[in-house]
């Protein structure tokens, strides 16, 4: 359901997003169709690579489960997850995620760096929309 | 007259608020239509106006059933009996309130309507908000939920921590908010929750998005407010000497690159090739509502904000000018934002108290302002208020800040 979000798979995992070739935004999820910087004409945007790392803007977590369309196995207790915004230096964007299985935020603190990896998609089912990413704090065992 | 060349618009001219009604918040089990039409019929009445009378109806969207079709400024007129007025339905999420406001005003001011009917109701489900059904990758609000499972608390539980780590707010500032507005909603007979609660109580409740508890979080609520406006002539010739008058009503939406994480966004804008403005979105919300008053922050008797969560709540006081950057949770201990204080926040019990009826909650702002300027709001009346200011944020891009004088 989400395709050209991300590339690559262990230490090439990569999000993927677009850059405007006249102003150098980049988006994230991609845009494909125009520029939105309201000062720009619009350049052509191709398809981009964001920073594998960046640091943490904030963070929270999930306690309870998530209503539908978010999937998961109402015959399962509960799992908590995670969920981190990420500031990414190069691009100045703020990107959401889970953070990785086993990430908790007592983990997590504001600043502290983080990489994109690759995730399991909650109930993702079909074969190429079961893979998402996760942020996990550089250096944790995976 | 002056122009803002950012949206903030011109100086108009003031709309009377004839009349202001509500049903109270609950979780009733019954339709929003019913909600929206008995808060019709007491403002009607509140306003001495004959429904037959009226010669426009605006109707801020729910989008509960599904669509925005289920909700129209057309199933109020229908519930209160066709009488052939003008009909307008809006959507902005949180700000539908406003936005009907914001309508109705501009039908009046351009003479296209006398007086005009604004009605916002709700019916919410339990538990989380969710979107309306079916695969719908090109709605970031359905995206939100199926990739991430971010719910609404799960961004105020974002604002929170980051408050906390830039501000050093604490958890205990957070529950103070709680302990103020329950107050007032305590005394407040329209507010769902009528009950004193502690600071203990929070700390004690069941943490729902970290930092955040679940009595930090506003509940999801049923309700039903609505207002007659009109114009200023209409008001001298009906016998309403001295109205509440709304005299600015901000629509504005962010300016590019808007750098925080908002609902119900997976990512921000990218600063790279431009500067953000050094005005937050929400900052620019109030701003755009002052510049078109002519007045500032100084001037405010009492404000209702919108407190999705305790932390949001101290954000507004930042946003609105009522402090600097990092102050929010000094003015809130030194009793400045309580009732005595210089500048009262949601004197109504704001959204701690009622929950959120979505196209209710922000003209059940502007209700409380009105009640509480022509000073008859009882026992949570803030003395001698002439000024107030609601504000409020709605999903995808939606400013909504309303100045009401008297």
């Amino acid at each position: 359901m989400i395709t050209g979000w991300f590339t690559g798979e262990g230490d090439g995992f990569r999000l993927l997003g677009t850059r405007c070739s006249s102003c150098a935004s980049v988006f994230f999820p991609r845009e494909d169709v125009h520029c939105r910087n309201p000062h720009c004409a619009g350049g052509t945007l191709e398809e981009t690579p964001l920073s594998r790392t960046g640091r943490v803007w904030s963070y929270t977590d999930a306690r309870y489960r998530p209503p539908s369309p978010f999937a998961s196995d109402a015959e399962l207790p509960w799992e908590p997850y995670a969920l981190i915004a990420v500031e990414l230096a190069a691009e100045r964007i703020v990107v959401l995620g889970q953070a990785a299985p086993g990430i908790t935020v007592a983990d997590l603190a504001v600043g502290m760096e983080v990489e994109a990896v690759e995730g399991v998609l909650h109930g993702g089912g079909e074969a190429e929309s079961a893979t998402t990413w996760n942020w996990r704090p550089t250096g944790a065992a995976s | 007259m002056e122009l803002a060349a950012d949206g903030g618009g011109v100086m108009t001219g003031d709309v009377a608020v004839l009349g202001a009604g509500m049903h109270p918040w609950g979780k009733w089990g019954r339709g929003f239509v019913e909600y929206g039409a008995a808060a019709a019929r007491a403002a009607l009445a509140d306003a001495g106006v004959d429904w037959r009378d009226v010669g426009s109806v605006v109707g801020a969207d729910t989008v509960r059933g599904g669509y925005p079709g289920y909700v129209a400024g057309a199933s109020y007129a229908r519930a209160l009996g066709w009488q052939g007025a003008r009909v307008t339905s809006v959507y902005a999420a949180c700000a539908s309130g406003a936005q009907a406001i914001a309508a109705a005003r501009a039908q009046i001011l351009a003479g296209l309507a006398d007086v005009v009917l604004v009605v916002g109701a709700d019916a919410a489900p339990k538990g989380f908000f969710r979107p309306a059904g079916g695969d719908r990758p090109d709605d970031p609000d359905w995206l939100r939920f199926w990739l991430l499972g971010a719910t609404n608390p799960a961004y105020f539980g974002l604002y929170a921590r980051r408050r906390m780590a830039v501000h050093g707010d604490t958890p205990e500032d957070f529950a103070l908010v709680k302990v103020k507005n329950a107050a007032m909603g305590a005394l407040n007979p329209y507010a769902r929750y009528r009950r004193r609660v502690t600071a203990e109580e929070v700390a004690a409740s069941a943490v729902v998005a970290d930092p955040l508890r679940l009595l930090d979080i506003c509940a999801t609520s049923d309700g039903g407010a609505a207002l007659v406006l009109s114009s200023m002539e209409f008001a001298r010739r009906h016998g309403a000497a001295r109205p509440v008058r709304i005299r600015a009503v901000s629509t504005v939406t962010p300016r590019f690159p808007n750098p925080v994480l908002d609902l119900p966004d997976i990512a921000t804008d990218p600063a790279v090739a431009v500067e953000p403005p050094e005005e937050t979105f929400r900052a620019s919300i109030a701003r755009a509502a002052y510049e078109e008053a002519g007045l500032g922050p100084g001037d405010l008797d009492l404000a209702e904000v919108y407190d999705l969560s305790t932390a949001l709540e101290l954000q507004w006081y930042e946003d609105l000018g009522l402090c600097g950057a990092g102050e929010a949770a000094k003015l809130l201990r030194e009793g400045t934002t309580a009732p005595g204080g210089r500048t009262p926040v949601n004197a109504s019990g704001g959204l701690a108290s009622f929950g959120e009826a979505v196209p209710a909650q922000a003209v059940a702002q502007v209700c409380e302002l009105t009640w509480q300027l022509r000073g008859a709001a009882g026992e949570r009346q803030i003395e001698g208020a002439r000024v107030g200011i609601t504000a409020n944020q709605g999903l995808f891009g939606h400013g909504s800040s309303v100045v009401a004088v008297r």
